[in-house]
C-alpha cells in the first residue's frame, strides 16, 4: 500500500554519491519523505514535527560512512530517534509491598480495556500470582457479563458483587471497588484488576469517577489502554487521561493488524509513560511485551533494512 | 494553554493574521486537514484544488478561502450520497460490519430503535457468537428499543443464526432485519470469508440482499481506516459508513479520504452511548464541525 520509505529515501539521496558530507539541501527532500512517512503512521503533527528538527540536526554534516548509503544513514538516525522516544528499557511491573496490588485499567470506548483486563489476568497467573478481577463497568450492555465470561475462560477470580438494583452511578462503582479488595485481601489474592467503563477524556461526569477509584484504591498502576488503530486525536485523549490519573503505563491493542501504530509514539510524548505490552489478538494469550525496536520498523514500514543498520 | 487545538480555532487565527491569501495561510490549512487525519494524500490534493481557485477567484481574505475549504470538503462528501434504495421485497437487511470496538452492536440497537420509531417493524439478528457476552448486550438493546432479536448459543455458527433470522424476518413479513457481527480486523482472511459466506446465504434467502453493508469506524481512527474500508468492501460489499464516537474530541476526517478513494458515502453518525445518539449524515454539519461553523 505505502511506498516504502526506504524506496522513497533511495530516490531523495540519489544524487548524494560522490558527495562527502550530508547537507542541508541534500536532506531536505529525504525529510519530506520521513515527514509523510511518520504522518501516514499516524505520529502526531506536533511529534513528527520535533522530530523532524532533532533529525535535520543531527544529518547534517554528517559524513558519508562507507559501511553504510546515505540512505541507511539517514534511516538509522530516524530509528534511533525514534527508539529514544520510546524509551530503550522494558517496562516492567510494580507491585505493592503489602498485598494486593491495584491494577486499574482506563481508556476511551472500546479499546479493549475488558479483554485486555482478562489478558494481564492470564499473564499474572503464568508468573505465579493470583490475580482477582472485577468490572466496575455499571453501565454498559452485559459488559460485567462479558468479564465474567472472559474471566471464566481463564479460571481466575472474580468478583461479581451484586448490583441489588442500585442506579447505575458512581457510589455503585465506589461500592463494587471496596467489596472487590476487600474479597481479595480474605481470598489471598495479590493483585486485584479493576476493569472500568469506556468513557471520553471530556466527559466530566466519568472522569471525576477515575479520579475517585484512584482516590480510593490508591492503584499501583494506572495502565491506559489505547487502540492502535487511532490517529492524530490520540494525543488529546491520552494528554487529558495522564493529567487526570498520573498514568503508569500504556498496553497498546490490536497489533494484530496492520495499523502502523504511530500512536504509540504520540501517547508516549505525552504521557512520558512507557508502552508496557500490545495486544495481539482476541483470545487470552494473545499478548506480549513491547518492543521498541519492533514498532518503530512498524512505523517506518521496514524490517529488512533494520538487521543491515543494526550491524553498522 | 490549549490554543489553536481544534481545526477552527487554527483557521481562526489563519483568518486573523491572512489579509492576502498567501502560501503560508495554504500551510497552515494544510497542517489543519493533517490534524483531523484526512491524510496526506487527500489532504494535498484538497489543498493542490484550493490554491488552484485562489488563483482563479482573486479570494479577498481568509473568510473567503475557509468557505471555499468547506465547499470543497462537502462536495467530496456530497458526490457519494445517493439517494435511498428502493426495497422490492421486504425485509430490507442491513449488516453492521467492523473492526473490533468500533460501535457495531450499540448502532444495530440504535438502528433498530431509530426504524421502529417510522413505524416500521424491525428484527434483529444477533450473529457475533464468538465475543464474550455479545448477545447479552444485545439482549439489552432488544429490550431498550422493544425489538426482538434472534440467536443462537455463544460459539454457535453465525451464519446459522443468520439463516434463522432471515427466515423469522420473511415469515413475519418485517420490513427491517439488522444482523450485528462479530468485529474482525481485515486482515484476518478466514474470518473475513466468513463475512462472505453470511453475504451469500443472505442473497439466497433474500434476493438483492444485503440491501446495506453498513462499515462502523470510529471517529478516532488514523490512516488505517482506509485500508479497512478497502478490504471490507473487498469481502462484504461495505454499501456505506457509520462514523460513531463523534460526541468525542476526534472529528473523523478519514471518511472524507474513504469517500474519494473509495466512493462510499457516510449513512450515520453516532454522537453518544444512548438509545437516541444516532443521526443521519448532515455533510453541511460534519464540515462545519471540521473546520469551525
Ligand atoms: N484483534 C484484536 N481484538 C482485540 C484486541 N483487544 C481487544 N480486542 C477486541 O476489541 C473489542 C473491544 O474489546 P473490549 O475488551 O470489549 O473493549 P473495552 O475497552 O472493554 O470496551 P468498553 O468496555 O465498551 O469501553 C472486542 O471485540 C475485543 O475482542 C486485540 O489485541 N486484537
Ligand atoms: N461515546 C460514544 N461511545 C460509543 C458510541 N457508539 C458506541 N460506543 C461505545 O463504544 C463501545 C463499543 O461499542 P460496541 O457496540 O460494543 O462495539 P462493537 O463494534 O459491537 O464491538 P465488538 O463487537 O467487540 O467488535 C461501547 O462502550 C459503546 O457504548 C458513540 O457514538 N459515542
Ligand atoms: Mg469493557
Ligand atoms: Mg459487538
Amino acid at each position: 500500500m505505502f511506498e516504502n520509505l526506504s524506496e522513497k529515501l533511495q530516490r531523495a539521496f540519489k544524487n548524494l554519491r560522490g558527495q562527502g558530507t550530508i547537507s542541508e539541501e541534500n536532506i531536505g527532500e529525504a525529510l519530506r519523505e520521513i515527514r509523510v512517512g511518520l504522518l501516514e503512521a499516524d505520529v502526531n503533527l506536533n511529534v513528527v514535527k520535533d522530530l523532524i528538527e532533532h533529525i535535520r540536526a543531527k544529518a547534517v554534516g554528517q559524513e558519508v560512512m562507507t559501511a553504510l548509503s546515505p540512505t541507511e544513514q539517514v534511516i538509522k538516525i530516524v530509528r534511533d530517534e525514534l527508539i529514544a522516544l520510546l524509551g530503550k528499557d522494558t517496562a516492567r511491573f510494580q507491585f505493592a509491598s503489602k498485598p494486593p496490588t491495584v491494577i486499574l485499567m482506563a481508556g476511551l470506548q472500546g479499546s479493549g480495556k475488558t479483554t485486555t483486563s482478562g489478558k494481564l489476568a492470564a499473564w499474572l497467573q503464568k508468573g505465579g500470582h493470583r490475580p482477582m478481577l472485577v468490572s466496575v463497568d455499571v453501565y454498559r450492555p452485559a459488559a460485567r457479563e462479558q468479564l465474567k465470561v472472559v474471566a471464566k475462560s481463564i479460571k481466575a477470580n472474580l468478583y461479581e458483587g451484586d448490583t441489588k438494583g442500585e442506579v447505575a452511578g458512581t457510589p455503585l462503582v465506589e461500592r463494587l471497588a471496596k467489596e472487590a479488595r476487600r474479597e481479595a485481601v480474605i481470598s489471598g489474592c495479590d493483585t486485584l484488576i479493576v476493569d472500568t467503563a469506556g468513557r471520553l477524556h471530556i466527559d466530566e461526569d466519568l472522569m471525576g469517577e477515575m479520579e475517585s477509584l484512584k482516590k480510593l484504591l490508591s492503584p499501583q498502576e494506572i495502565l491506559f489502554i489505547a487502540d492502535s488503530m487511532t490517529g492524530q486525536d490520540a494525543v488529546k485523549s491520552a494528554d487529558e487521561f495522564h493529567k487526570r490519573l498520573a498514568l503508569t503505563g500504556i498496553i497498546l491493542t490490536k497489533m494484530d493488524g496492520d495499523a502502523r501504530g504511530g500512536a504509540a509514539l504520540s501517547i508516549r510524548h505525552v504521557t512520558g509513560q512507557p508502552v508496557k505490552f500490545i495486544g495481539m489478538g482476541e483470545k487470552p494469550d494473545a499478548f506480549e511485551p513491547f518492543h521498541p525496536d519492533r514498532i518503530v520498523s512498524r512505523i517506518l514500514g521496514m524490517g529488512d533494512i533494520m538487521t543491515l543498520i543494526e550491524k553498522a | 494553554t490549549r490554543t489553536r487545538d481544534s481545526l477552527g480555532e487554527r483557521i481562526e487565527s489563519v483568518i486573523a493574521l491572512t489579509r492576502e491569501v498567501d502560501e503560508g495561510a495554504l500551510e497552515e490549512l494544510e497542517m489543519s486537514l493533517l490534524a483531523s487525519d484526512l491524510g496526506v494524500t487527500t489532504t494535498t490534493e484538497i489543498i493542490d484544488a484550493l490554491r488552484e481557485r485562489a488563483k482563479r477567484q482573486q479570494i479577498r481574505d481568509g473568510a473567503e478561502l475557509k468557505e471555499l475549504l468547506k465547499a470543497q470538503i462537502k462536495g467530496i462528501l456530497d458526490d457519494q450520497q445517493r439517494p435511498p434504495h428502493v426495497v422490492n421485497s421486504p425485509p430490507e437487511v442491513i449488516m453492521m460490519v467492523g473492526v473490533n470496538g468500533t460501535g457495531k452492536t450499540t448502532t444495530t440497537g440504535k438502528l433498530a430503535a431509530y426504524f421502529r420509531a417510522q413505524g416500521k417493524s424491525v428484527l434483529m439478528c444477533a450473529a457475533d457468537t464468538f465475543r464474550a457476552a455479545a448477545i447479552e448486550q444485545l439482549e439489552v438493546w432488544g429490550q431498550r428499543s422493544g425489538v426482538e432479536i434472534i440467536k443462537t448459543r455463544q460459539g454457535g455458527d453465525p451464519s446459522a443464526a443468520l439463516f434463522d433470522a432471515l427466515q423469522a424476518a420473511k415469515a413475519r413479513s418485517n420490513d427491517v432485519l439488522i444482523v450485528d457481527t462479530a468485529g474482525r480486523l481485515h486482515t484476518k482472511n478466514s474470518l473475513m470469508a466468513e463475512l462472505d459466506k453470511m453475504r451469500r446465504t443472505t442473497q439466497r434467502i433474500v434476493p438483492d440482499a444485503p440491501h446495506e453493508v453498513l462499515l462502523v469506524m470510529d471517529a478516532t481512527t488514523g490512516q488505517n481506516g482506509l485500508q479497512q474500508a478497502r478490504l471490507f468492501t473487498e469481502s462484504a460489499g461495505v454499501t456505506g459508513i457509520v462514523l460513531t464516537k463523534l460526541d468525542g474530541t476526534a472529528k473523523g476526517g478519514i471518511v472524507v479520504a474513504i469517500a474519494r478513494e473509495l466512493e462510499l458515502p457516510v449513512r450515520f453518525v453516532g454522537v453518544g452511548e444512548k438509545i437516541e445518539d444516532l443521526l443521519p449524515f448532515d455533510s453541511a454539519a460534519f464540515v462545519d464541525s471540521l473546520l469551525g461553523a
